[in-house]
């Protein structure tokens, strides 16, 4: 379930993270204990509390003296914008790159993309809703 | 954090052979270390002087702070479960009731619990019981013994799978509860490697890794692919454990690879598979007895 690459901790950390970015931990609401990440995903509770440490570091959560963590106000907003980014390092320019290499121009690239935007009913525009 | 077990320059000679050669380490209070080694690497030895069972050849051990051969209070304080374990002529609730009293922080119900878990018949003759229900047992007397120390010799030898995973599951969960200093030693290397805060390695009687476990993680990768592309990737790398035929090589690399290491290889066509933490063990434990081989001859 765990690659073998990465550290642990990060991975409980990416975890967390995807969690509170699909809207399951909302923003002020407690985050899980060392100890519940450590028996969910069976690992050491002092590898888990490093995960934590990382989210507290980026600011996605916030430790309230004596109560616990909380997720941070503004982190889904934030890790929805690095997902943005990270999506357009990933895919999409590794994409415009082979497209160039196959010789297309943008305008082909795009009514590529809107096509199978539109197979998978992904909206063409903000606002707009594919029939 | 002060440590709950100081090893210090330990020595165990048994005639000529030197099981254990001055080992230094300490142990935190609230870890899991996982101690890993071939057989007769001197685990064993060393969870046998910690918990006071033998006397060490020369160096010291302390346990909080105390010496702990016939120190009983402090062996109140330590559990040591072994396996095949040799119990008197016992049946399973005689030597459950035994280490309720001798284990100030026991606790009956989870015993209780444990038994069930395990399946475990407590009107049975210890001696009647099969490997895994003897390791089983050694389970639920070293987690139910609550102890500060809590040494596991091969805890888990003889338990199918699924006991395993029990096994894993319940001490995860216990130690979450009940934080204490856990040695476990085991062959089952990558089923505890998550589990693990620490690894120390032993081979002939020397430590010979020391590392956060999840340190460890991904810093050894196994290449594969045409021998020329191999040696173009590995070239300035740390490499060991290379095999190669005419047209395939395969060669271990120390490292973390990044994204443009990746990307790179992808472009040889090459094949690269993380090693797990039992085979970076044995990689290590591999080169270390190449050394003591070479030291030996010369």
């Amino acid at each position: 379930m765990l690659d073998e690459a990465t550290p642990l901790f990060m991975q409980i950390a990416e975890r967390v993270s995807v969690e509170i970015a699909d809207g399951l931990r909302t923003e002020g609401q407690r985050a899980p204990s060392s100890n519940e990440l450590a028996i969910r995903y069976r690992v050491n509770p002092a590898t888990a509390a490093k995960g934590l440490n990382l989210l507290i570091d980026q600011g996605l959560l916030e430790k309230r003296r004596g109560i616990g963590m909380f997720v941070a106000a503004g982190a889904r907003e934030r890790l929805l914008v690095a997902g943005r980014l990270r999506f357009g390092r990933k895919y999409v320019e590794p994409m415009v790159t082979e497209a160039g290499r196959l010789g297309m121009s943008t305008d082909e690239l795009v009514a590529l993309i809107l096509e199978f935007g539109g197979a998978v009913g992904l909206p063409a525009s903000k606002g707009s809703v594919t029939a | 954090m002060t440590a709950a077990i100081s090893v210090s320059g330990l020595t165990r000679r048994y005639g000529r052979q030197l099981a254990l050669n001055g080992v230094t380490v300490d142990f935190e209070g609230a870890s899991i270390t996982g101690l890993l080694g071939r057989n007769g690497a001197g685990k064993t030895t060393l969870m046998r002087i910690i918990a006071g069972h033998e006397l060490a050849s020369a160096g010291s051990v302390r346990v909080f702070g105390a010496e702990p051969l016939e120190n009983s209070a402090l062996l109140r304080r330590m559990v040591f479960i072994r396996e095949n374990q040799i119990y008197p002529e016992f049946k399973v609730r005689h030597a459950i009731r035994t280490a309720s009293w001798f284990y100030p922080n026991w606790c009956g119900e989870l015993a209780e619990t444990l038994l069930e878990e395990f399946d475990l018949p407590t009107d049975r003759a210890i001696k009647k019981l099969s490997h895994g229900m003897r390791s089983a047992l050694g389970i639920v007397i070293s987690l139910a013994a609550r102890a500060e120390v809590t040494l596991l010799d091969e805890p888990n030898s003889g338990l199918d799978a699924v006991a395993r995973r029990r096994f894993y599951d319940l001490l995860l969960r216990e130690y979450a509860e009940y934080p204490r200093t856990v040695l476990l030693s085991t062959h089952l290397v990558d089923e505890v490697a998550d589990l693990l805060e620490r690894v120390v390695v032993i081979d002939h009687g020397c430590v010979v890794l020391d590392a956060c476990s999840d340190d460890l993680r991904g810093t050894a990768t196994r290449v594969s692919g045409r021998p020329l592309d191999v040696e173009e990737f590995v070239a300035g790398r740390l490499s060991w454990g290379r095999a190669t035929s005419r047209s395939h090589e395969s060669v271990v690399v120390g490292g973390v690879l990044d994204d443009a290491d990746r990307l790179w290889a992808r472009e040889l066509h090459l094949d690269l598979r993380t090693l797990s933490l039992q085979e970076m063990m044995v990689h290590v434990v591999d080169q270390t007895t190449e050394d003591y081989a070479r030291e030996t001859v010369a």
